[in-house]
C-alpha cells in the first residue's frame, strides 16, 4: 500500500531513481568545532568559492523539476549565510517539505519569523548532553545554555521539535537523562545517532567509540523509554554499523534518491563521497542538475548492483545493503568496489574488529582528540597529523 | 507501537472524525504521479487508493462520509468498505492522523 522512506536508511522504495531528498550544504564554516563531525577533514578548502544566493535558487528549482520533494538545509552551520530567508521562501514557493539543520548558533527571534513566513516545515536541532561540560567539551564550544533557548524558540513558534543527539563515548552513558531531557523540552522526534566514522570522527574513533556494551545498554533503554512515551514523542535509534554483521544499505543506494550539493556546487551521491579516489564530481557551475542525476558518470558509478564484486556478486542478500558503503569500504580496505568491511562476510572484516580493539586500548584513547577547525583542516591538508591518519586511504 | 495506538485500531468506526497529525503534510507529486505524506525524518509515496481515502481526511468529514464519498467516485469496486478501514487502521497505527471526535 505504501512506501516507506527514512533517512536513517531503513526502507527505501525500490523503483525509484527520482532524488527525492536533496541535502543543500551551504557552507563548511561553523561556530562549533564537533569532534565527531563528519565533514569533510579538508574542508578549509571549500570555504572560499560557496555559491551565491541565485545559483542556490536555481539548484532549488532544478532538483524540484526532477522530483526533489524533502530539502535540507545543512553545513557547517547554514545559519552563518545571511540568505537563509531566501533559500527557505523559495522552497516554500516550490512546494519543498523543508528542514533547516542547525547547531542554533544565530537563530534569533527575527529570523525563525521569517522562517516561519517563508514556509520552512521543521528545525532539527543538535543537543549534546545533559551536562554543559560534555556539550561544551565535545563541541569545543560554550553553546549549552544557547541551545535551551533555541529549543524553547523553535517550540515557541509552532515548529515540531526534532532534536539530534549524536552518542559517542562521552554522552552515552547518559541516554536515559538525555531523552528525559529532550521530553522536557517538549521534543517531537529525538534522533539517537551513534556515531558514523566519516571525516573528522573517523580521525577521532578511538577517542569517540563506545563499547559493545554500552550500545546494548543504550538501546535497552531507549526501548523502555519508547514504552513509556509512546507516540507523543518518537525516538529513532540509529544502530552503529560497526557493531552489526551487515552493513547498512548507504543512502539507499547510491544515485537512488539523495543528491546532495555541497558549499562550492560539487554534485554528490553522499555527503563524503569526495574521498573516492578516481573520480570526478560534476559541480552545478557547469553542469545541469538533470544530467547529473540523470547521465553523469559519478551518479552511475556504484548505482545498482551491476558493479559489484565477490562476495557481494553472488550473494543472497545484496539487495538488502548493495555491497554497503563505498566511502567505507575505500577508507578502510583501499578499495572502493570491494565489500564494505562492516559486513562479517567481507575477507577485510578484521580492520573492523581491531578498530573496536583498539578503542578499548588506553594507548589510543588516551590521544588528544583532533577538533573540527581551520587550523587542524589545514593541517590536515599539509601532511601534518601524518600518523594518526595513516590507517585511513583517503586523507592526506 | 504504543498500546493507545493499538485499542483505537480495533474500534473505527463511521462516526469517527481524523485529521491529518500535526506536522504531518499531503500532497500531490506531479513528478511521481502520486499523492505523498511529508512529515519530519521521513516521507511515505502513497498508492492511488491509499492518497484517495487520506485526501479526504480533512477533521471534518466522518468515516461515513468518507466511505459514502468513495463509493460515488469509484462505483463497483469490491470490498470498498474494508479497504478503507484497513487503511484507515494502517494510518492511525503510523501515527500519520489523529483522532478528532
Ligand atoms: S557537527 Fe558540529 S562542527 Fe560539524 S557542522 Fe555540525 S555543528 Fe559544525
Ligand atoms: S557479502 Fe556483500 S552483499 Fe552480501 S551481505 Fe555482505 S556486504 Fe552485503
Amino acid at each position: 500500500m505504501a512506501t516507506s522512506i527514512q533517512n536513517n536508511g531503513v526502507a527505501a522504495s525500490k523503483t525509484n531513481t527520482q532524488p527525492l531528498w536533496l541535502l543543500a550544504e551551504v557552507t563548511y564554516r561553523c561556530p562549533l568545532h564537533c569532534a565527531f563531525c563528519y565533514n569533510p577533514t579538508d574542508y578549509d578548502k571549500h570555504t572560499q568559492n560557496e555559491l551565491s544566493t541565485e545559483q542556490w535558487l536555481g539548484a532549488l528549482r532544478d532538483a524540484r523539476k526532477l522530483g526533489a520533494l524533502q530539502l535540507g538545509i545543512s553545513g557547517g552551520e547554514p545559519l552563518l549565510r545571511d540568505d537563509i530567508e531566501d533559500i527557505v521562501g523559495e522552497a516554500g514557493q516550490l512546494g519543498y517539505y523543508s528542514n533547516l539543520i542547525t547547531s542554533g548558533v544565530g537563530l534569533t527571534e527575527k529570523r525563525i519569523a521569517e522562517f516561519k513566513r517563508g514556509g520552512l516545515d521543521h528545525i532539527q536541532l543538535s543537543m549534546h548532553d545533559i551536562t554543559e561540560e560534555i556539550n561544551n567539551f565535545i563541541t569545543n564550544t560554550r553553546t549549552f545554555e544557547l541551545k535551551k533557548k533555541v529549543a524553547a524558540m523553535i517550540k515557541g513558534h509552532g515548529y515540531p521539535m526534532v532534536l539530534n543527539v549524536v552518542i559517542h563515548r562521552y554522552n552515552i552513558g547518559h541516554i536515559k537523562e538525555i531523552l528525559e531531557m529532550a521530553e522536557a523540552l517538549g521534543a517531537d522526534y529525538v534522533e539517537l545517532a551513534n556515531t558514523q566514522y566519516y571525516g573528522w570522527s573517523l580521525v577521532n574513533r578511538s577517542q569517540l567509540m563506545p563499547t559493545k556494551e554500552q550500545i546494548d545498554q543504550a538501546e535497552a533503554i531507549t526501548n523502555e523509554f519508547r514504552k513509556k512515551i509512546g507516540n507523543k514523542m518518537k525516538i529513532y535509534f540509529v544502530v552503529p554499523d560497526y557493531f552489526s554483521d551487515r552493513p547498512k544499505k548507504c543512502m539507499n543506494g547510491w544515485g537512488e534518491v539523495f543528491m546532495i550539493v555541497t558549499a562550492n556546487g560539487d554534485v554528490l551521491p553522499c555527503h563524503s563521497a569526495r574521498v573516492l579516489p578516481n573520480m570526478q564530481f560534476p559541480n552545478l557551475k557547469e553542469n545541469g542538475l538533470k544530467w547529473v542525476w540523470e547521465d553523469s558518470p559519478a551518479f552511475n558509478k556504484y548505482r545498482g548492483d551491476s558493479w559489484l564484486k565477490e562476495p557481494c556478486r553472488t550473494c543472497p542478500e545484496k539487495e538488502k545493503d548493495l555491497g554497503g558503503c563505498r566511502c567505507q569500504a575505500f577508507l578502510l580496505t583501499g578499495d572502493a568496489e570491494s565489500a564494505d568491511p562492516v559486513c562479517s562476510l567481507s575477507p577485510n572484516h578484521h580492520v573492523i574488529t581491531a578498530a573496536i580493539d583498539n578503542a578499548k586500548k588506553p594507548f589510543f584513547q588516551e590521544q588528544p582528540i583532533i577538533f573540527r577547525n581551520d587550523k587542524n583542516s589545514r593541517k590536515i591538508i599539509d601532511g601534518e597529523l601524518k600518523d594518526r591518519v595513516a590507517d585511513f586511504h583517503a586523507l592526506p | 507501537m504504543s498500546t493507545t495506538s493499538d485499542s483505537l485500531v480495533s474500534s473505527v468506526s463511521f462516526a469517527d472524525v481524523y485529521a491529518l497529525a500535526r506536522h504531518y503534510r499531503f500532497q500531490w507529486e506531479e513528478a511521481q504521479q502520486c499523492y505523498v505524506l511529508l512529515f519530519p525524518e521521513g516521507m511515505v509515496k502513497l498508492n492511488g487508493g491509499a492518497g484517495e481515502v487520506l485526501k479526504r481526511i480533512d477533521g471534518e468529514k466522518n468515516v461515513g462520509e468518507i466511505f459514502a464519498e468513495l463509493e460515488t467516485a469509484f462505483p463497483g469496486v469490491p470490498d470498498l468498505k474494508s479497504d478503507v478501514i484497513a487503511m484507515i487502521e494502517l494510518a492511525l497505527e503510523k501515527a500519520w492522523i489523529e483522532k478528532r471526535g
